[in-house]
C-alpha cells in the first residue's frame, strides 16, 4: 500500500463546477453551452479513469485542501470504493450530456441553462463525496448534492412541480440534518472521522451511542438509497426531465446513498461491529422488504417512469441487502450490482425518454407495437429489462449471482428467497413491456422512425455496456477487479481475481 | 501599536462628531468623512489582528493613568475579533447606505452618517473596554444611536423603538445597579483587578445579586428569550440600513458582553457551579431557539421573518454559553460571526427589494429572481447558510454547537439544534421557492399597483447596493471555508479559561 499525494481527485471534482460557471455565462449560445458540458464529462471520466491503474496496483491517492474544523481535514482519498462509483458515475455523465442534447432540444424546454448547470453541479458533488477521506468531507458533498438537485427536480414550475420539490427538500434536509447528527457524535465520541477499510469505531463506545450513530446514517442514507420507508419522494421526483431521472435518479444521487451505506458498513463500523451490535440484520431485512414491495408496486404502475422508479428502488435494496449481508461475496455482488444497475437502468430511463421525445408516450399500455417503429431503442430497453431480470450474459446476472452466493454464505436462505423472488417479479413488469411492443401489433406506429441519433447512440452504448459486463465483467475498465479490490480492503480476503 | 485599542473607538467618535458638523455644510461632506472614518477604523482593526497574532494581548492605559484609577483598553483575541466584525459590517452597511437612505427616508442623510459611526464607537468602545463600567457607558452610547436610526423607519417606528428604549434602559439599569454592587464589595471596576478579586467573594451576597443583575441587564439587551419581545417590531419598522447595521452586531455585542463577565470577570467555575447561570442561559436558549423559528414560519413579511429568525439566531449564541464547553462556546461565539454575515445580507437585500419593486411581502416576491439575478444569487447563499448547509458559515457555528452538546451530553440542546434547522429550512425555502416563481401573468387578488402586472420594472439593485450584499456573500462562504483560521488563532485563545 502506498499513499501518494495527488492533484487529480480536487481536478475531477473542479472540472465540472468550472463548467457549471462557464455553461451559466454562456447560456446565450446553446451550442457553446453544451460543448462545455460534453468537454468537463470526457476530461473527469478521463482523469477518474486515470487512477484506475494506480487504485488497482495498491496505490492510495490522496490530498488536503484546507481544516474543515479543528483537527478534520477537507480531505480527497482514491480507494478502490469511491473509484469504482466514480468511474461509473463519470463515464455515463459523458452519455447523458449528448442524451440531453437530443432530450432537451427535442422538447424545446425551457431555462435549459440552469438544467445543464446544475446537472454539471451535482457531477462534481457525486466524485466529491466518492472522493472524500472523512465523514464531514463526505457530509458536506452529500449535502451539495441534496440541494443542487432541488432545481432539477422542480425544472417544470408546474404547481405539481413545486409541491414535489418541497417534498423533496423535507426529505433531504431531514436526512442531511441526521447525518451532520451522527457525524457529530462520532467525532466526540471516538475522537476521528477517517474512513478506514474495516472500520474505526469500536465497541468501547457503547452499544447505545453505537445504535444511535446507526439511526441517524439510516435516516441520512436511507432516503437517498430509497430504502422503505424513506422511500417516498423518490418515485415523485420522476416529474424531473429524464435525463435527470436517468443520470441522478439512477445513478449519481441514489447511488450516493447506497454508496454512503457501503462506507458506514465498510468503512465506519466495519462488518464485525455491525453484526456484533445486531444493526446489520436490521438493515438487511428493511432493504428485503424494501425489495419485494417495491417490485409489486412496479408491477401495478402504468406510467413507464413510474414503473422504472419503483424498480430503482427495488434494485438499491439489492445492493444495502449485500452490504448488509456482510460476508465477502455479497459485498463483492453488492459493489458490482452499483455498476451494473446504473448501466442497465440508465438505459430504461433513456428509452423511455427516447419514446417520450419521439412520441409523446408515457403510459406502458400506450406502447403496443412500437417496437417496429422504434426497434433500436426498444431492443435496448430489452437488453436492460432482462438483465435487471438477472439473465445470464447480460451485467445483472453477474452482480445477482455473487449476491445469491453471498445469502448461502451468510446462511441466511431467507434473503436468497428474496433474491430470486424478485427476479420473477421484475421479469414480470418489465419484460412484458417489450414483448408488447415487439410482438402486438397497433395501428399507431408508422414503419421504422427512430428518435435523434443524440439519443440512440448513447441508449445503444449503455446497452452494449451492460451485455459487455455480463460477459466480460473485468474486460471494460476493469470495473470487477476495483469491486474486488474494494471487498479485499474492507474485509481482508482477497479473490482469486480474473472474473468468474 | 499598544495605541491600537483605543484608537478604534476614538476614530469612530471623532468621525461622528465631524460627520455630523460636515453633514450641516453639505451632506455628501458628511458621507464622505464617514466612509473615511469607518473605512480607517475597519483597518485599524485588521492591524490589531494581526498585532494579536503576533505580540499577544495589547493593553493601553487612557492618558498613562495606570488601573485601578484609570480606564484600562485591552486588545485580546476575543475583543480583536469582535471589533473587526463591528468595523467590518459597518463599513459594508456604510457603503451601501445612501441610495436607500435616499429612497426611504428622504431629507434625513446628514444626521444618519454620524449616527452610524456612533452605534460603531459605542459598540467598538464595549468590545475593547478592559473595565466593567465604562462598558455601561459605551453599550448605552451604542443604544442611543440605535434609538434615533431605527426610530427613523416608518410611521410605527417610533412606537416600537419607544418600546425598546425602555427595555433598553430597564436592562441598562440592572447592569449598572450589579456593576454598583460589585464595586462595593470588591472596590474596583477594572475586569483584571475584579477578576484577581472575585474568587475571594463567591459567598458574598452582593457578587452574587451583581452577577445575576448584570446577565439580566445584558440579557434584556441581546433580547435573550423571554426578554425578546421588543425586537421584532423594532426590526420589522425600521430602515433596511439601520436593520441591516443593527441587527448583525448590536444584540451580538451584548451576548459578548456576558461571555466576558463569564470568562474574564467571574471566573467560569462561579457561573457553572456557584450560580448555575450558565445553565439556565442555556435552557432560554432553547426557548428562544424554538420560539423564534417557529414564529418565523407564520410571518409574511419578509423583514418580520428575518426579526424571529434573530430571536432565535442569538440564542445559538446564548446556547454556545450554555454548553459552558470549550467546543461549544467555540461554536456560540463563531455564530455571532456567521449570523452577522448573514442577517447583515438578508437585511440589506431586503432593502434592495424594497428599492426596486417596493415589495416587503413573501408571497408578492414571485418573478424577483429574473428581475434581480445578483441579488438573489446573495439571497440564495444567505439563505442556505441560514438553514446551516456545508460549506457556508452558518453550517460549521451549528456543528460546533453539536459538538458541545455531545460533550456536554446534552442531548436536549443536541435535538433542539436539529429541529431547528428543519424549521429554518422551511421558511427559508419558502422564500427561495417564491423568489423564483414565474412572475404571474396578469394582476391577481390584491394590488393592480405598478407592480400588480407581474413584471418587475426596476431590474438589478444599482452597484453601490449589489457590491456590498454580494461581499457579504462571498464572506459567508469564506468564513465557512476557512473557518478553522477563526477558530484556530482567535476563539481557541478566548475560551482557554473553560479548559482549566
Amino acid at each position: 500500500m502506498e499513499t501518494l499525494l495527488d492533484l487529480r481527485p480536487l481536478f475531477a471534482i473542479l472540472v465540472s463546477a468550472a463548467a457549471a460557471v462557464a455553461i451559466a455565462f454562456t447560456g446565450r449560445h446553446p451550442n457553446l453551452r453544451e460543448t462545455w458540458s460534453v468537454l468537463a464529462a470526457v476530461v473527469k471520466f478521463l482523469l477518474v479513469a486515470s487512477m484506475a491503474p494506480g487504485v488497482l496496483a495498491g496505490e492510495t491517492y490522496e490530498v488536503d485542501l484546507v481544516q474543515l474544523a479543528p483537527g478534520i481535514e477537507l480531505g480527497l482519498r482514491v480507494d478502490a470504493a469511491g473509484l469504482l462509483f466514480a468511474l461509473s458515475a463519470s463515464f455515463l455523465w459523458i452519455l447523458t450530456s449528448f442524451y440531453s442534447m437530443g432530450y432537451m432540444r427535442g422538447l424545446s424546454e425551457h431555462k435549459q441553462t440552469r438544467f445543464y448547470a446544475m446537472l454539471a453541479t451535482c457531477l462534481s458533488a457525486t466524485i466529491g463525496l466518492c472522493f472524500s477521506a472523512n465523514v464531514l468531507t463526505f457530509v458536506v458533498f452529500y449535502e451539495i448534492l441534496s440541494v443542487a438537485t432541488y432545481p432539477l427536480v422542480i425544472h417544470a414550475e408546474s404547481e405539481k412541480a413545486w409541491r414535489i420539490g418541497r417534498q423533496y427538500l423535507i426529505y433531504a434536509i431531514t436526512a442531511g440534518i441526521a447525518l451532520v447528527g451522527g457525524t457529530a457524535l462520532i467525532q466526540q465520541t471516538a475522537g476521528t472521522l477517517d474512513f478506514a477499510p474495516g472500520g474505526f469505531l469500536d465497541a468501547g463506545i457503547g452499544t447505545g451511542t453505537l445504535w444511535v450513530i446507526f439511526l441517524c446514517f439510516f435516516i441520512g442514507f436511507g432516503v437517498k438509497a430509497g430504502v422503505m420507508p424513506l422511500h417516498s419522494w423518490l418515485p415523485n421526483a420522476m416529474i424531473a426531465p429524464t435525463p435527470v431521472s436517468a443520470l441522478l435518479h439512477a445513478v449519481a444521487v441514489v447511488k450516493a446513498g447506497v454508496f454512503g451505506f457501503v462506507r458506514l458498513v465498510g468503512y465506519i463500523f466495519g462488518p464485525e461491529l455491525l453484526g456484533d451490535i445486531g444493526a446489520a440484520t436490521v438493515l438487511a431485512t428493511f432493504a428485503a422488504v424494501t425489495i419485494l414491495l417495491a417490485s409489486c408496486i412496479a408491477l401495478m404502475k402504468d406510467d413507464l417512469k413510474a414503473r422504472l422508479a419503483y424498480s430503482t428502488v427495488g434494485h438499491l435494496s439489492y445492493i444495502v441487502l449485500g452490504v448488509a449481508l456482510l460476508v465477502p461475496h455479497a459485498l463483492l455482488g453488492a459493489a458490482f450490482h452499483m455498476v451494473t444497475h446504473a448501466a442497465m437502468k440508465i438505459t430504461l430511463f433513456f428509452c423511455a425518454g427516447a419514446i417520450y421525445v419521439h412520441t409523446g408516450k408515457k403510459k406502458v399500455s400506450e406502447l403496443d407495437g412500437i417496437g417496429r417503429q422504434m426497434p433500436v431503442t426498444l431492443a435496448a430497453f430489452g437488453i436492460g429489462a432482462v438483465g435487471l431480470a438477472g439473465v445470464p450474459l447480460v451485467g445483472g446476472f453477474v452482480s445477482k449471482w455473487y449476491l445469491a452466493a453471498g445469502t448461502v454464505d451468510a446462511g441466511a436462505l431467507v434473503f436468497l428467497g428474496v433474491l430470486l423472488l424478485s427476479g420473477i417479479l421484475n421479469a414480470a413488469y418489465l419484460v412484458p413491456i417489450v414483448t408488447r411492443a415487439f410482438f402486438r401489433s397497433s395501428e399507431a406506429h408508422p414503419r421504422f422512425n427512430e428518435a435523434s441519433l443524440f439519443m440512440v447512440i448513447p441508449i445503444s452504448i449503455t446497452a452494449v455496456l451492460s451485455l459487455l459486463l455480463g460477459t466480460h465483467p473485468d474486460g471494460l475498465f476493469r470495473f470487477f477487479s476495483v469491486a474486488e479490490a474494494m471487498v479485499a480492503s474492507v474485509t481482508g480476503i482477497s479473490f482469486a481475481g480474473g472474473g468468474p | 501599536m499598544s495605541q491600537i485599542p483605543a484608537l478604534i473607538p476614538g476614530t469612530l467618535l471623532f468621525t461622528a462628531f465631524a460627520a455630523l458638523f460636515a453633514g450641516l455644510i453639505r451632506v455628501s461632506w458628511g458621507y464622505a468623512l464617514t466612509v473615511l472614518g469607518i473605512g480607517t477604523s475597519f483597518v485599524i482593526s485588521l492591524m490589531g489582528v494581526s498585532a494579536v497574532l503576533q505580540e499577544g494581548e495589547l493593553r493601553y492605559h487612557l492618558g498613562g493613568w495606570q488601573p485601578p484609577l484609570g480606564i484600562e483598553w485591552v486588545l485580546d483575541p476575543l475583543s480583536a475579533f469582535m471589533v473587526t466584525l463591528i468595523t467590518g459590517i459597518g463599513f459594508t452597511v456604510i457603503v451601501y447606505a445612501p441610495r436607500s437612505i435616499r429612497f426611504e427616508t428622504p431629507g434625513k442623510e446628514g444626521f444618519f452618517y454620524p449616527s452610524i459611526a456612533l452605534l460603531l464607537a459605542g459598540l467598538a468602545g464595549v468590545s475593547l473596554t478592559g473595565d466593567v463600567f465604562n462598558l455601561y457607558i459605551f453599550i448605552e452610547i451604542a443604544a442611543l444611536a440605535a434609538y434615533a436610526l431605527l426610530a427613523v423607519g416608518d410611521r410605527r417606528a417610533p412606537v416600537a423603538v419607544f418600546r425598546y428604549l425602555i427595555f433598553g434602559a430597564v436592562g441598562g439599569g440592572f447592569y449598572l445597579l450589579g456593576v454598583g454592587f460589585l464595586y462595593y464589595s470588591a472596590g474596583t471596576l477594572n475586569m483584571a483587578d475584579l477578576a484577581e478579586r472575585i474568587p475571594e467573594l463567591y459567598q458574598s451576597r452582593s457578587v452574587i445579586a451583581a452577577a445575576v443583575l448584570m446577565v439580566t441587564g445584558l440579557g434584556l439587551k441581546m433580547a435573550l428569550f423571554p426578554m425578546h419581545l421588543w425586537l421584532p417590531d423594532v426590526y420589522n419598522f425600521a430602515p433596511s440600513v439601520s436593520a441591516g447595521l443593527i441587527a448583525p452586531i448590536m444584540t451580538k455585542v451584548s451576548a459578548y458582553a456576558i461571555v466576558r463577565l463569564f470568562l474574564d470577570v467571574f471566573h467560569p467555575s462561579f457561573f457553572v457551579e456557584t450560580l448555575p447561570i450558565t445553565t439556565l442561559v442555556g435552557w432560554l436558549a432553547v426557548g428562544g431557539i424554538l420560539v423564534g423559528s417557529i414564529l418565523a414560519i407564520a410571518q409574511s413579511d419578509f423583514r418580520r421573518m428575518l426579526a424571529y429568525s434573530s430571536v432565535g439566531q442569538i440564542s445559538y449564541v446564548a446556547l454556545g454559553i450554555g454548553l459552558a464547553n470549550p467546543i461549544g462556546l467555540i461554536g456560540g461565539l463563531l455564530h455571532i460571526v456567521n449570523h452577522a454575515l448573514m442577517k447583515g445580507c438578508l437585511f440589506l437585500i431586503g432593502g434592495n427589494v424594497r428599492l426596486r419593486t417596493g415589495l416587503v411581502e413573501i408571497p408578492r416576491f414571485a418573478g424577483l429572481g429574473r428581475a434581480m439575478p445578483w441579488t438573489m444569487v446573495a439571497f440564495t447563499v444567505a439563505a442556505l447558510a441560514m438553514v446551516g448547509i456545508p460549506p457556508t458559515a452558518g453550517f460549521f457555528s451549528k456543528y460546533y454547537l453539536l459538538l458541545g452538546s455531545v460533550d456536554a451530553g446534552n442531548w436536549i440542546f443536541f435535538a433542539v439544534i436539529i429541529v431547528s434547522s428543519l424549521l429554518s429550512a422551511i421558511y427559508f425555502f419558502r422564500v427561495l421557492e417564491m423568489v423564483y416563481r414565474e412572475a404571474p401573468e396578469s394582476a391577481e387578488g390584491e394590488g393592480g399597483g405598478s407592480d400588480g402586472g407581474g413584471a418587475h420594472p426596476g431590474g438589478e439593485a444599482p452597484a453601490s447596493m449589489l457590491v456590498p450584499v454580494l461581499a457579504l456573500a462571498v464572506a459567508i462562504l469564506l468564513v465557512g471555508i476557512f473557518n478553522v483560521v477563526i477558530v484556530d488563532r482567535l476563539l481557541e485563545p478566548a475560551v482557554a479559561p473553560l479548559a482549566e
